[in-house]
């Protein structure tokens, strides 16, 4: 199993979730965060006075997926949430030991 | 909706009885009580309009300030109105409108408390040509309550309680109505120098700001404003409140302009309380629109605290004289006020003055630009008259606010304790927070 964490424009969100679900994902972890990469902020004025946003407004996407699906829902998310502009984000990928259905009991891709 | 008929029948048959009477009462002198009357109750409905920028102000200065110093602000909002209210009753309202009684003449009014008109008006014969002693009291209360409404703006964020509470004592009893007697009250502004000011560009809101310029000046600026030789911005906390205030404002200074025409006793005065209405709207609306495309020109982008700034700006420029300029004039004079906003906004923070609200830029420049504005319109102005009586009262009201200030830096001390500016006023000076999610029991 693979967790797929992708940093996303916030507004790209519903194009991500639509093509994830089409794509065979049953479920999705939404987090609204802040950070910086490559982009290091912009800067904006407030009275007059120039500031430098720091930490723009992301979303992180998170789920996890069986092995043979990964590279092709990494691909799925990629294209969903790709603009061509500055700041699309970044998608990591992490190797998952374990997983358990809470309601069920059920472990491992059964859990997915 | 249709009128029942039988409700119709008796309604035109009055009409029809009472218009032969109603053409005699439009004849002006057979007035007997009804100028007075109207008179009274026109000061009344715009006291209560002006009464209501206190919730204006309170709304704005909430917003424009960080969450954590929001329930101080509002504290010292209502404080000050209720001080300004007591203060004008002890002292003000005499000392402001002496009659003959001045201590000096044309310069100290009277030193006495207000009395009301007797219940009923019994054993007395009113002054049918003006208004009850009650509704002159209560509309002009209003305006000395504003005049301290302007100085907690500024300082907010970093003065203590009790100085300003203290402050706003001197400022409301004896500063305000002190120079308000110089022109109001017949002094020798209104005598000697032909002074005109309608409703207050310098008699309030100049005055105002600058007695918050000379608290800013003492008290120095918040901790961080200034890092490096920049400034670093302090976003507000609420925007929508801020927008809710200026809406009040906007709202009360109907009342502010309309009702200082002072007289609604003749076709001619209600006319001219319309023109004043009407002006004062298109001011307000020639400020914001000029503060918007000045800040999107200036700033690349349309920055709402300085549109919302611009509205106030347009308002403080038209209020020394909205009666003599037709529409068009009254727009430009709001919208020059809107620029100088946008301009002296940053220029302030250059000087490191902190206004927390741009109190100074609105009150103070656009005070003194809508006073310089009357000569425009108003024939009966004079530059000079116009000038020398800025720079008295000026001289007065930022020449004392600065010893009451000083006086109270040495004694009390005006600022908390950079912890307490860092944790917040609200935390540090009451203990209560405007928004307590997350509660600190």
């Amino acid at each position: 199993m693979k967790l797929i964490i992708a940093t996303i424009k916030p507004f790209k969100l519903e194009d991500v979730r639509a093509a994830l679900t089409e794509a065979g994902v049953q479920g999705l972890m939404v987090s609204e965060i802040k950070g910086y990469g490559r982009q290091a902020g912009h800067t904006e004025i407030y009275r007059g006075a120039e500031y430098v946003v720091n930490y723009v407004p992301k979303l992180r996407v998170e789920t996890v997926v069986p092995d043979t699906e990964a590279a092709n829902i990494v691909a799925v998310l990629a294209k969903a949430a790709h603009t061509g502009k500055i700041g699309d984000g970044k998608i990591f990928t992490l190797n998952v030991e374990e997983a358990l259905r809470v309601r069920t009991g059920e472990t491992g891709e059964d859990a997915l | 909706m249709k009128t029942p008929l039988k409700l119709l029948l008796p309604l035109s048959g009055l009409l029809a009885l009472s218009s032969p009477a109603l053409a005699q009462e439009l004849a002006p002198p057979a007035m007997g009580e009804v100028g007075y009357i109207l008179n009274t109750f026109m000061f009344l409905v715009t006291g209560f309009l002006v009464m209501f920028m206190g919730a204006g102000f309170s709304m704005l200065e909430a917003g424009l300030v960080r969450s954590k110093n929001v329930t101080i602000q509002l504290t010292k909002n209502i404080s000050l109105f209720a001080i300004a209210a007591i203060m004008y009753y002890l002292v003000g309202y005499n000392l402001m409108y002496p009659g003959d009684a001045w201590t000096i003449t044309n310069v100290l009014g009277a030193f006495s408390t207000t009395t009301l008109d007797p219940v009923g008006l019994a054993e007395t014969i009113p002054d049918l040509t003006y208004a009850s002693v009650g509704s002159d009291f209560f509309f002009q209360l209003m305006f000395c309550a504003t005049t301290a409404s302007i100085v907690s703006g500024t300082l907010a964020e970093r003065i203590k309680l009790s100085p300003f509470l203290v402050f706003t004592v001197v400022l409301t009893g004896l500063i305000y109505p002190v120079q308000a007697s110089w022109k109001w009250g017949a002094g020798f502004l209104d005598t000697d120098f032909g002074f005109l000011d309608f409703a207050g560009s310098t008699v309030v809101h100049s005055v105002g700001g600058w007695a918050a310029l000379a608290g800013a000046i003492v008290l120095g600026p918040r901790i961080g404003k200034y890092r490096d030789g920049k400034t670093v911005p302090m976003p507000g906390s609420n925007l929508p409140l801020a927008t809710l205030g200026t809406f009040i404002l906007w709202l009360g200074w109907f009342g502010f302009n309309g009702g200082s025409q002072l007289y609604m006793n003749t076709a001619g005065n209600v006319a001219d309380i319309s023109r004043i209405f009407a002006n004062t709207n298109t001011a307000a609306a020639g400020g914001a629109l000029a503060a918007l495309l000045a800040s999107k020109l200036l700033f690349r982008k349309p920055d709402l605290t300085m549109v919302l700034n611009g509205a106030l700006a347009g308002l403080v420029s038209i209020t020394a004289e909205p009666l003599t300029p037709g529409l068009g004039a009254a727009t430009l004079i709001g919208a020059v006020g809107g620029v100088l906003v946008v301009v002296a906004v940053p220029l302030l923070d250059r000087l490191k003055i902190d206004d927390a609200v741009g109190a100074i830029p609105v009150h103070l420049v656009c005070g003194i630009w809508g006073t310089l504005a009357v000569v425009f319109t108003n024939g009966d102005a004079t530059l000079f008259g116009q000038v020398a009586s800025i720079l008295i009262v000026g001289a007065f009201v930022f020449g004392t606010s600065m010893v009451v200030w000083l006086v109270l830096k040495a004694t009390m001390g005006i600022r908390v304790s950079t912890e307490d500016e860092v944790n917040g006023l609200d935390w540090a000076e009451l203990g209560m927070e405007a928004y307590p999610e997350f509660a600190r029991s």
